[in-house]
């Protein structure tokens, strides 16, 4: 229990009351039967990917305490304890880390995977519904275990790559590092099968005529991401159950003595860590590439040279780990050849850059706040791409490694790179996933409080890096360090408005959210395939599946006026029954983590075998799904296109420069 | 959306089954490429750590290549009763197909004794995992092999307790053929592992 420092015990009431206060609020608006039986047992690809999301955002909220105590202890730490002891702030470095790169940026992409992508190539669901449900809640099972964490025990001071041998037994007695070990392992597996689950979806359920080469850019994106989660992600399972077996089990993986090889370690884990930069950072760029088109109110300049980036950054992806350990002490030859590669990745990243630029070229620019994160997000991520160019030179890592320099360049990756691509996102496809947009104003100025506090959070950190600021100080003795930090601290205050900002934009939406209603499923004058469902999209999202002809299918189904065309009849469609199985399996697994933690034997076994009877129970399901009768799917299609006929003017036309909805030709 | 649940009636599935199927296979094929990469790494790691053996016994003194053999022979071999069993499957012989799966289980269980029999022997001799980093990644990566084989078994008593209750229907039978294709994967695993840690480790 966390009675050793008031600051810790209240972040444990935090957590604690936050959960009371959802479960109050559930019961007493009576969500239970319906939060059972509509979304924790939900199959529905879409329910799946708004449940991830909500996870990403309660996690983002963690994360961003964690960062702003870090920047408020560094600001007042000059020659000073701060208010932070030292091992509760190793803690807040590890958990911000953990958090925010496995809880708050991979349930966000996966989310948005889930939303959109079978909207986007014309399918009805994911291949393998149920074990999507099972990835979420494997997903949220290893979150779970990062927030009680904070209520029982303590959490890893080893940062959030856990290097050994610190993180080994002898020097990190306590359970902290098994939490990280196990919420990382659990959730590990939940990635690896969304990994072979939107794969085979890409793959194999495409709608009749959308070719690889017709896809939308998000959709490559995620089909890239994919295979990079299905061949990295083994590497964390591997290098984690390694150092488990050490802490566990006594073995010699990676101690100090008994054969042990902690380098080892460090390359495992970057075997995955590298890949699992682009894994965030690739579906961010699909999200960029849709947005920059759909309010540029042009095609996407080049399309194939952004799948051949794509394609090229996933694959050189895997070429470029040791960059993050050139000061271990390889040879020249193999820094060099890692160094080189490193600058090599940059090729097909600024060959996306242009394209970007060149789609904005000569268009008729719109400034809601998707495109607002899309600029901010192009002119940041080169400062910081260009930062990264130079660490990848090794004489020059050698003089910046672990120092700030280094924490503010993959925050300047990660923050326009990553978490502007999701918020761009969030905010382009909330339409389709509600029914009603989000208010512009509060979005506008989220995004200006981002990027405001991003620059002011993070050029100091460069400078700081420079003047030799090693990362994760607690404390520090120099004067001239502590300007850079304090306004540092005031870039994470207006970050911290940011997120304020969302919220209140959420609220208002939903307070507003008659004025806001998406009647016609097409709020942006959109180009792709996902446009054309309805907002929020019936269950089996197309009640036809479309024919597709061409890159940016739904224009042109616009042009060729087929878009809301009415089929002569309906047919009897196949949807997946929901299940609570995947819940279940979620729950277990955390039991699973829970117990090997404390080294808690009986109730590791006994929820082993949970598990395997879940499996074994669904595996002999033979019906997993129904038919939903062409009646009903007529009613709700009935529905759909009674609302299409009452939809008012689409917003976008008082937009100032837009330039109108395609033409329809007359059907052939 | 409750008004809507409740029109839902349930028929059977009409016949786009097939394609589940393939999805499911495609899928399974795809996990099994995953799985290549741990083994891949725990090679790997093998190999980095063969020679810490922090002035313990190395592979000479501890393994046997009887008993290797004698692992590879049964596995082997129930990959081959593994196969008749598809065949038969693809025959409809329901019998033919129980007998045949209940061979290859025996002779996976006969693998396990022996690996089980090995890693004890080991152990008492004070070899086990704890000695040194070369028998860290040698239990590991043998042992991740074995736990393998022990799910793999798992899944076949459940698919006989299916194939016995259900019969050889659509779905069983497509099980049937990725649990084939999990047991043959292990199977060249195991060549892997002869010819990475046995051989090397007596030669």
């Amino acid at each position: 229990m966390p009675f050793y420092s008031a600051i810790a015990a209240s972040g444990a009431a935090v957590t604690v009351l936050g959960g009371v206060a959802v479960m109050a609020v559930v019961t007493w608006f009576r969500f239970w039967p319906s939060l059972f039986g509509e979304w924790l047992s939900s199959l529905d690809h879409k329910k799946i990917g708004i449940m991830y999301i909500i996870v990403a955002f309660i996690m983002l909220a963690r994360g961003f305490v964690d960062a702003a105590m870090m920047r408020a202890q560094q600001a007042i730490a000059y020659n000073s304890d701060g208010y932070l002891p030292p091992s509760h702030f190793d803690q807040i470095f590890s958990s911000h880390g953990t958090i925010m790169i496995f809880f708050m940026a991979m349930p966000f992409l996966t989310g948005l995977f889930n939303l959109i992508v079978p909207q986007q190539i014309g399918a009805r669901d994911v291949a393998f519904p149920f074990m999507n449900s099972v990835s979420l809640w494997l997903t949220s099972a290893g979150a779970g275990l990062v927030l009680i964490s904070l209520v029982i025990g303590v959490f890893s001071t080893a940062g959030w790559t856990g290097y050994p041998p610190y993180s080994e037994t002898q020097y990190s007695p306590d359970v902290g590092v098994d939490y990280w070990l196990w919420a990382v392992l659990v959730s590990g597996v939940g990635s690896t099968m969304g990994g072979i689950n939107f794969l085979v979806t890409i793959v194999k359920c495409r709608a009749p005529g959308m070719h690889f080469l017709r896809m939308p850019l998000f959709t490559w994106t995620a089909l890239i991401t994919s295979i990079l989660m299905i061949f990295a992600f083994p590497a964390l399972t591997v290098v984690c159950s390694m150092l488990a077996l050490d802490r566990t089990l006594d073995f010699h993986f990676f101690t100090n003595g008994d054969g042990g090889n902690m380098m080892n370690y460090i390359n495992l884990f970057w075997l995955w860590g590298h890949p699992e930069v682009y894994i965030l950072i690739l579906p961010a760029f699909g999200v960029f590439s849709e947005v920059v088109a759909v309010f540029s109110q042009k095609r996407l300049f080049a399309y194939i040279s952004l799948v051949l980036a794509t394609s090229a950054i996933g694959l050189l992806s895997f070429c470029v780990w040791l960059h993050h350990f050139f000061t271990m002490g390889s040879s020249e030859t193999v820094n060099s050849f890692f160094g080189i590669m490193t600058t090599i990745i940059a090729v097909p990243t600024g060959v996306k850059v242009f394209d970007w630029l060149l789609t904005m070229y000569r268009g008729r620019l719109i400034f809601k706040p998707p495109m607002l994160f899309t600029i901010g997000f192009l002119v940041t991520f080169v400062i910081g791409g260009l930062t990264g160019v130079l660490m990848a030179i090794p004489p020059v890592d050698y003089m910046v490694h672990n120092t700030t320099f280094l924490i503010a360049h993959f925050h300047n990756m990660i923050i326009p790179g990553v978490l502007f691509g999701f918020l761009a996102g969030y905010m382009y496809w909330f339409p389709k996933a509600f029914g009603f947009k989000l208010n512009e104003w509060w979005g506008a100025a989220s995004f200006w409080c981002w990027i405001i506090g991003f620059y002011l959070a993070f050029m100091p950190l460069y400078v700081l890096g420079l003047m030799g600021m090693p990362r994760r100080m607690e404390h520090y003795d120099i004067a001239a360090w502590q300007p850079h930090l304090i306004v540092a601290a005031i870039g994470a205050f207006i970050i911290f408005l940011g997120i304020v900002c969302l919220g209140v934009q959420l609220a208002v939406s939903i307070r507003d959210r008659k004025q806001l209603l998406d009647l016609t499923g097409d709020p942006w004058n959109g180009r792709t395939l996902e446009w054309l469902t309805s907002s929020p999209a019936a269950p089996y999202n197309f009640a036809v599946l479309p024919k597709i002809e061409g890159i940016d299918a739904f224009w042109h189904l616009k042009e060729h006026g087929l878009a809301y065309k009415r089929p002569a009849k309906y047919e009897p469609i196949v949807l997946p029954k929901n299940s609570l199985i995947g819940l279940f399996i979620g729950g277990a697994a955390f039991a699973f983590g829970f117990a090997m933690v404390w080294y808690i034997w009986w109730l590791a076994v006994l929820s082993l075998a949970a598990i395997a009877a879940l499996i074994v129970i669904r595996a002999s399901d033979d019906e997993p799904d129904f038919v939903m009768p062409a009646s009903t799917v007529q009613a709700i299609e009935d529905e759909r296109f009674e609302q299409l006929a009452k939809a008012p003017r689409n917003e976008m036309e008082d937009e100032p420069g837009f330039v109108g909805f395609p033409a329809p030709e007359a059907a052939k | 959306m409750s008004a809507v649940a409740a029109n839902f009636t349930e028929t059977p599935i009409p016949p786009d089954e097939a394609r589940g199927y393939e999805e499911k296979a495609f899928g399974f094929w795809v996990y099994l490429m995953s799985d290549a990469v741990i083994f891949a790494l725990l090679f790997a790691t093998y190999v980095v750590m063969v020679g810490n053996t922090a002035g313990g016994p190395d592979g000479a003194t501890l393994f046997s290549l009887t008993r290797a053999s004698g692992e590879t022979a049964l596995l082997l071999t129930s990959s081959i009763t593994f196969g008749i069993a598809t065949v038969e499957a693809a025959r409809g012989r329901r019998d033919m197909v129980l007998i045949w799966l209940l061979v290859t289980a025996a002779l996976g269980l006969g693998f396990l004794f022996l690996e089980f029999g090995e890693f004890s022997s080991m152990i008492s001799e004070g070899a086990g995992p704890q000695r040194s980093g070369f028998l860290s990644s040698f239990f590991t990566l043998v042992g991740t092999h074995g736990l393998h084989v022990s799910l793999g078994l798992f899944w076949l008593f459940v698919m006989v307790g299916q194939i016995v209750t259900k019969g050889l229907t659509a779905p069983v039978a497509s099980r049937l053929m990725r649990l084939g294709l999990f047991w043959h994967f292990l199977d060249i695993i195991w060549v892997a592992i002869f010819s990475i840690v046995y051989l090397p480790g007596l030669l």
